[in-house]
């Protein structure tokens, strides 16, 4: 440190500027620390019957109460709010992840055409699982909309292998998106009303009636995923500078790009296969965190993406169920609703910097 | 003998999809030594750099830096030896200068990329060392393409490499940064016995810089060597296929072609004084004889490329009677004279002549 400001004294005042980033970074970190809890404690707190906070301390911790409020907050509330932590941050990271590879900002599954072919293949197969073999499994679920995606993220990079332009990569995906959705129509077609109940309800996206079990599983998946990105940050970094530089920094290129896809698909999948396609986080998230940091560096942004992510959906999950009460919203309605202005004042932004 | 060579491309083909552009590359580099690539635009020389820092998988033939081929080395293991500054436009997202240049110690970071203070110091060094102090703080993307090109090159030097590749990394700089860059790898080259192999579109600047030229012309290296041997006026000619002007490799200029007239002026000059004069005739497309000249005078040099005509005069001899009688007899089929302003002494005074007859026949401009 001492000889770092030796140097700023030679007229290197960007060292100031890192320190000055540093504590930017910090007070990000803070701030959206402090909105998690926030907003978990006051989740928790309120919806049909509002339960204090001393009760839920000791519901949670001491597991004592009332067995109604017991049952509220831990068959309910609790596992609905660790779901959308979980699950938004992913979103949100693997959002992070695809503008990355893609190295364009409005990347990101649900734009791409990617939550759409989870859908689709989580339609067929649950309208097969009905029919045939009887209740799916989340394990089951997990896997169709990992196929999904996976064929999605295929079709899309088989298609920015040929075209380089970015609008028209994205043109794409919408249309890839489309025609998931025409097919998902036609098989709901031909099945049962009673089939689509369930699937009506996935398909808008919800972190409603989630079980133990199914957080549980989400928390390893995206658990270890996650790890796996952070630990990735340094290529990341460097794969910000474009192929070629970044594989003269000594990046096997070809396998980060695989990995990379792989990863990204890992959270979109579990997030959709859990939750069904929510829109917008995706964008939305990475360019407030970078725009709040002042930086992309993938060593902060990482966490802290995940972490917005988690407060995006659970603020997005409070406003579905509080803002009508007692008719709840479907999450996607409430993430396009924030969601796409943002992504509408990004690209103004953009507009703006490039003149 | 051969372990003299640090950088070695054995029977190299470029190209894309399995096609090769360029076949045959020989070519043997000495540790610290500056190779550049000419040729004209879309000869290939972006290729052959990007094969050689394994962008681009070539078709056929070996690269060898130091002991081994390339694609021998780990690509983390490269990555300390060869540093890259390519024509590719980089557009990272927030970041500055600074960040940027410090990309550079990838490299030699941890697992997590944190910078240690004696990676602070090396791109601190860097920076200093391309005059970018005050580009730090600034956004990447809002700079110039000239100030890029700096930040690009801190960026590579504090790679700490042992060969550096550069793609044309004087467009967009102007002269003073152009002088500035090359003099800065020459220092490298010199100092600390880094290898350079870099392409350029100057040919002035590369036949002043470089221990070797390369020059890729076609499907094939048509010469490589010192630039000495390289740098005559046919090899160019050939290479870029100028039909329109001159290559004069004594200082490495370029002469648009000779004027064409039916009428003719006679430029009385010498000693440097007739080169304003003709460059100015040359651009309002008026032919012209000059003389008399001493085949080493300044006035010489441009006059063979531009005049019509020029009178010489045996070297370190005084103009002859016979000289000027030739001098006179063209004077009389110009509608015009012009006197450059050339001194006249003893060794020239014919030229007194020259002059004086023009003013008696109402025809001299000075």
């Amino acid at each position: 440190m001492m000889k770092l400001s030796q140097n700023m004294a030679g007229g290197a005042d960007y060292h100031a500027l890192n320190l000055k980033r540093k504590l930017r970074c910090t007070i990000v970190f803070a701030v959206l620390l402090f909105l998690c809890g926030a907003i978990i404690v006051y989740n928790i707190n309120t919806g049909n019957v509002d339960i204090p906070l001393g009760k839920i301390a000791r519901a949670i911790f001491l597991r004592q109460g009332d067995r109604h409020d017991m049952n509220i907050i831990w068959r309910i509330r609790l596992p609905r709010i660790l779901m959308a932590a979980i699950l938004g941050g992913a979103l949100a990271l693997s959002g992070f992840l695809l503008q990355t590879f893609f190295e364009n900002p409005i990347a990101g599954p649900f734009i791409l055409g990617i939550s759409s072919g989870a859908k689709m293949c989580v339609a067929a197969t649950m309208i097969y699982y009905v029919q045939y073999v009887g209740k799916m499994t989340s394990w089951s679920l997990i896997t169709a909309a990992f196929f999904g995606s996976m064929i999605t993220t295929g079709f899309v990079l088989v298609a920015a292998k040929r075209i380089h332009n970015m609008s028209a990569l994205l043109v794409a995906g919408v249309m890839v998106g489309y025609i998931c959705n025409a097919a998902t129509d036609f098989i709901l077609n031909f099945s049962d009303d009673s089939d689509i109940v369930n699937l009506r309800g996935w398909t808008q996206g919800s972190f409603a009636s989630m079980s133990w079990e199914n957080v549980y599983f989400a928390a390893v998946i995206i658990g270890l995923t996650v790890l796996a990105v952070f630990l990735m940050s340094k290529p990341i970094g460097a794969f910000q500078l474009g192929e070629a530089y970044a594989q003269s920094m000594g990046v096997n290129v070809k396998a980060f790009r695989v990995l990379l896809i792989v990863l990204s698909s890992i959270l979109s999948a579990t997030v959709t296969a859990f939750a069904g396609p929510i829109s917008f986080v995706g964008i939305a998230v990475p360019f407030l965190i970078k725009s709040a940091m002042g930086t992309a560096q993938p060593l902060v942004v990482i966490p802290a993406t995940f972490l917005g992510g988690s407060v995006f959906c659970m603020i997005c999950d409070l406003v579905a169920r509080m803002a009508f009460a007692p008719t709840e919203l479907t999450l996607s309605t409430v993430t396009s609703m924030f969601g796409a202005p943002i992504v509408i004042f990004m690209l103004f932004r953009r507009h703006k910097g490039r003149r | 003998m051969k372990q003299e060579y640090y950088f070695r491309l054995k029977q190299l083909s470029v190209g894309y999809n399995g096609r090769s552009i360029i076949k045959d590359i020989n070519i043997n580099v000495r540790k610290g030594e500056i190779v550049t690539l000419i040729g004209p635009n879309g000869a290939g020389k972006s290729t052959i750099l990007k094969s050689i820092s394994r962008q681009l998988a070539r078709i056929e033939g070996e690269v060898i830096l130091e002991d081994r081929d390339i694609l021998k080395h780990s690509f983390k293991e490269l990555s300390s030896r060869m540093a890259v500054v390519l024509t590719e436009k980089m557009q990272p997202e927030l970041m500055t200068c600074h960040d940027v240049i410090a990309t550079g110690r990838y490299p030699y970071t941890g697992r997590l990329g944190r910078l240690t203070l004696n990676d602070e110091q090396k791109v601190d060094e860097a920076i200093r060392a391309v005059h970018a102090e005050e580009l730090g703080t600034r956004d990447f993307n809002a700079i110039s393409d000239g100030q890029r090109q700096r930040v690009l090159l801190a960026r590579a030097i504090c790679q700490e490499p042992d060969i550096i590749l550069l793609d044309e990394p004087t467009s967009f700089l102007d002269v003073r940064y152009k002088l500035e860059l090359l003099s800065i790898l020459k220092k490298m080259a010199k100092e600390k016995g880094i290898t350079v192999i870099m392409s350029l579109h100057e040919i002035d600047l590369a036949m002043k810089i470089s221990d070797k030229i390369c020059c890729v012309k076609g499907d094939h290296i048509a010469r490589y060597g010192r630039p000495e041997e390289v740098f005559d006026e046919p090899t160019i000619r050939e290479l870029y296929e100028i039909d329109n002007g001159f290559f004069d490799p004594t200082f490495g200029s370029i002469e648009l072609p000779r004027p064409e007239s039916e009428e003719k002026v006679f430029v009385i000059a010498g000693g440097g004084c007739g080169i304003p004069v003709y460059r100015k005739l040359q651009k309002a497309g008026q032919a012209f004889v000059t003389g008399i000249l001493w085949s080493n005078d300044l006035d010489h040099h441009l006059a063979r490329h531009l005049a019509s005509e020029v009178i010489e005069e045996k070297l370190f001899e005084p103009i002859s009677e016979e000289k000027i009688r030739e001098a006179l007899e063209k004077m009389k089929a110009c509608s015009r004279v012009i006197y450059a302003g050339t001194p006249i002494g003893s060794m020239n005074a014919g030229l007194k002549q020259l002059v004086d007859q023009a003013r008696k026949d109402g025809k001299l401009e000075i």
